[in-house]
């Protein structure tokens, strides 16, 4: 039976029976159209990326005032089509390893402070003129100037030097840390002739495609380009679109009416309906993005720890993931790390206890209400899931009042300013990046005001550490001390659902960002 | 033509330019009492306080609001709209072609709903509070009260999903083909021509129904004249000042107030570009869409007073 299918499969994939046959033929020897559909799908991979066509998609997340320059951008339309045109110094795997681009190798003094990047020979830009050490320095460089308003910047404040000698790029740090090719790995460190300096939003790098058209928030075009240097891996259309559409019915209906080959950002509430739809999939994965309610550890009444604690245990999690995720997330855990990071240790799962809850909440001294801010914008069901919240701790006694904020400015007024609100987190790629912008004492987003210097000391030292079952021990600690001492309330980590049509081929769940970490265009392809 | 109606003119144009001040100030002010400023709201989440010192600096925001707004108001009149603050583009120019999408979608809408909506109307008129009028009535009613955004899903989920007749998403761009162009637009100019048949349907019917009862149209029924021709060539021609009103207005519907048309069908129009710079606080870009459409608004009520007063003779030859 098995080798029937098998057969099968492969004449799918080279195009001699058609995908529904398949599928009927393969209900016909009793396999469930799922793992008829994985099988087609590895087949169709082990067959190869076929070339040509046009492979467009509709996305939410982009506006009129998007530009091409890397250092600005923030949404997800801009992002994707980023890594379409843009070749990055080094990146992330799907399974978390480092993928060398641009630099050829990595390497660090023992000390991890001083880092040499050997720059690949032979990647041009698509200007025609070749990848230098001198470009990529020039990058860095930008992206660490204070005045570039550059998303990396952050990141990129811990590196004190940048040289560029022949092939090679020299990086000194203020402080050790282990991390620094993963923080390289950021989606704006786009690698731009002479680091963008002349014309930051020209929208010239090495990626595999030529920006073609680029109308900001209406539609983006891109071109093959001919000379990109790993061209077996990406590029497999000839044209890219991205057309912006965030309304998320006419999202839908672009991708059933066919109009679109893939979309981001499906509700959960809609995942069911969408599935039954023929010819498409639903491409859900879990990724590090949580959604959290948020206590000032240093704001009364959220100074106190036992309230803290009684908050954390009179929430019901479970119930939360499947009335406002329809079970398309996973549980949380008071600590902002799940498996989607390196170096992840499980830690015994927080139930909901509403007995335990009111323990804390007694010893707390705690009396009367406590003021809840919550705004749909905080994340998708933030209002539902805060009145969840509710009920769940007025069964443990505790009185939660709740204000609904307008989405207007709300991370401006209430989001890093107010003791006690929802908010979300898009999660970081590493845990260091993570802990360094929310839970150190100096971090600008401390939006819980957890201010340890045990803490701190805790992540300086891990940064520093190059051996890896200690790290992985250290993140162990932090994590605890997160969970049980911080501020941080954390119900659910979210997934990421995107959807193909019909034909797209070349799909791997990447657990990083949405749409294969944005490299769903470049890296998909269009059956024949 | 007479001069007192060339004074008649010259005067609603100069109301007309003192009102679109009046609304500058305004706008003005409307966007300064929004939450958090520019600088904020262009960083976002990503905000630290020297990035928002530093952006805050180069955007001018520092200066007192009407230093900024009389800067912006000499710009405007010598017809530089500056630079949006969010990206950097050239404002004259992004709107340049936003509004071209949003005044073809306008006219297309446009040329079809007004005959449509007129010729019924005097359908309705002839065969009055038989079934054909109640009919009529009854559809373009309900094709107005149905909110536009429910009568578009109704028409991506027919047109564009179960039949695939038409396209679900209206995206145009420079350089498209004219049949495809208008391919494009068929539903959301379909689903405006529904949202603005009714009121201009019902004006015209009441108009003429108005006119109706008159003599003159007694004495021409009198005269044998059938009962169209009694409508179009004594009843139409009395009532068309009311008419023309409510035609002007749902004109300028058509171009201002189309945005949640625009951003179910994904059009690139001046709502989508104005909501989308609202969102980030770009004031420049916010007042320039701002000062457009009024412009839009007070000039075509302008052309429906004038034409009007153009239309009655005893408007014309005041005594």
């Amino acid at each position: 039976m098995s080798n029937e299918l098998e057969f099968l499969s492969r004449r799918v994939a080279s195009g001699k029976l058609s995908r529904r046959d398949f599928l009927g033929r393969a209900a016909a020897l009793g396999i469930a159209a799922p793992f008829a559909n994985a099988l087609l799908s590895s087949a169709a991979r082990a067959a190869g990326p076929v070339k040509g066509g046009t492979l467009k998609a509709g996305l939410v997340g982009g506006e009129s005032t998007n530009s091409l320059d890397p250092a600005l951008m923030m949404t997800q339309v801009p992002f994707a089509l980023g890594k379409c045109w843009g070749e990055m110094i080094v990146e992330l795997s799907p399974e978390g390893k480092l993928e060398n681009r641009i630099a050829e190798d990595i390497g660090s003094s023992k000390d991890a402070k001083t880092w040499t990047l050997k720059i690949r020979d032979g990647v041009e830009f698509h200007n025609g003129k070749t990848v230098t050490a001198e470009d990529v320095a020039a990058t860095l460089e930008r992206h660490s100037d204070e005045k570039s308003k550059s998303g990396a910047l952050g990141y990129m404040k811990g590196i004190d030097t940048i040289k560029a000698s022949g092939k090679e790029v020299v990086l000194t740090l203020k402080e050790a840390n282990a991390d620094l090719p993963y923080l390289l790995s950021d989606y704006h460190l786009i690698v731009q002739p002479n680091g963008g300096k002349d014309k930051p939003d020209a929208g010239i790098s090495a990626g595999p495609y030529v920006v073609k058209t680029n109308e900001p928030g209406v539609r983006h075009g891109g071109e093959r380009f001919a000379n990109y240097w790993q061209g077996d891996k990406m590029g497999h259309a000839d044209q890219i679109e991205v057309i912006v559409i965030n309304d998320a019915t006419a999202r839908t209906a672009a991708l059933q009416g066919g109009q679109v080959n893939m979309i981001n950002r499906v509700e959960p509430k809609i995942v069911d309906l969408i599935k039954r739809v023929p010819g498409v999939t639903i491409r859900n994965h879990a990724g590090p993005g949580h959604y959290v309610f948020i206590m000032h550890c240093n704001t009364a009444p959220f100074d106190n720890n036992d309230l803290r604690m009684a908050l954390k245990l009179a929430i019901d999690r479970e119930e939360m993931l499947n009335k406002v995720l329809r079970g398309y997330g996973s549980l949380g855990n008071d600590f902002p790390i799940n498996a989607s990071y390196p170096l992840f240790t499980e830690i015994e799962q927080r139930k909901y206890d509403p007995d335990k809850a009111k323990f804390h909440y007694k010893k707390s001294g705690h009396d009367g209400t406590v003021l809840l801010r919550t705004s749909d914008v905080a994340f998708p069901g933030a209002v539902d899931a805060s009145q969840l919240f509710q009920q769940s701790a007025a069964k443990a006694g505790i009185k939660i009042e709740l204000k609904r904020e307008p989405g207007d400015g709300y991370w401006n007024e209430v989001w890093n300013k107010q003791p006690f609100c929802a908010s979300y987190w898009g999660g970081r790629s590493t845990q260091d990046q993570m802990y360094s912008t929310a839970y150190l004492s100096t971090a600008d987003w401390n939006d819980t005001r957890f201010k340890r210097p045990d803490f701190d000391k805790m992540v300086l030292a891990a940064r520093a550490e190059l051996d890896e079952a200690k790290r992985k021990q250290m993140y162990h600690d932090m994590a605890v001390m997160v969970r049980d001492e911080g501020g941080l309330i954390l119900p659910m980590f979210n997934q990421f659902i995107d959807a193909t049509g019909a034909k797209v081929d070349g799909w791997v769940d990447d657990p990083h960002q949405e749409l294969m970490n944005g490299y769903a265009l470049a890296k998909c392809w269009l059956q024949a | 033509m007479s001069s007192p109606i060339l004074k008649l003119i010259a005067q609603r144009i100069a109301l007309g330019i003192l009102l679109l001040l009046a609304i500058s100030v305004l706008i003005f002010a409307g966007t300064q009492i929004l939450p958090g400023d520019v600088a904020q709201a262009i960083l976002g989440q990503s905000a630290t306080p020297e990035s928002l010192a530093n952006l805050r600096e180069q955007l001018g925001l520092n200066d007192p609001a009407y230093i900024r707004y009389f800067h912006w108001l000499g710009g405007v009149l010598t017809g530089d709209l500056g630079t949006a603050m969010s990206s950097g583009q050239d404002i004259a120019t992004s709107i340049k072609s936003r509004l071209w999408n949003t005044l073809f979608l306008a006219f297309w809408a446009a040329i079809v709903a007004i005959p449509l909506a007129i010729t019924l109307g005097l359908i309705a008129v002839r065969y009055r509070n038989g079934w054909v009028d109640k009919l009529i009535s009854g559809l373009a009613l309900a094709s107005t009260s149905f909110p536009e955004f429910f009568i578009g899903y109704v028409l991506v989920y027919f047109f564009a999903v179960k039949w695939q007749i038409f396209p679900g998403i209206s995206t145009v761009y420079e350089g498209m083909p004219f049949g495809e162009r208008m391919q494009a637009i068929a539903l959301p100019a379909t689903a405006l021509t529904l949202v603005v048949l009714a009121h201009m349907m019902r004006m015209t019917r009441a108009a003429i129904l108005n006119v109706m009862q008159s003599a003159y149209v007694e004495t021409a029924e009198l005269k044998g004249l059938s009962a169209f021709n009694v409508i179009r060539k004594h009843a139409f021609p009395n009532a068309i000042a009311p008419i023309i009103n409510v035609v002007m207005l749902n004109l300028a519907y058509l171009i201002v107030g189309v945005v949640v048309v625009e951003v179910i069908f994904v059009y690139p129009g001046m709502g989508q570009y104005l909501v989308d710079h609202v969102t980030k606080r770009d004031v420049p870009v916010v007042q320039a869409v701002g000062l457009i459409f009024a412009a839009v608004y007070i000039s075509l009520n302008i052309i429906a007073d004038i034409a009007a007063i153009v239309a009655n003779p005893r408007l014309r030859h005041p005594k």
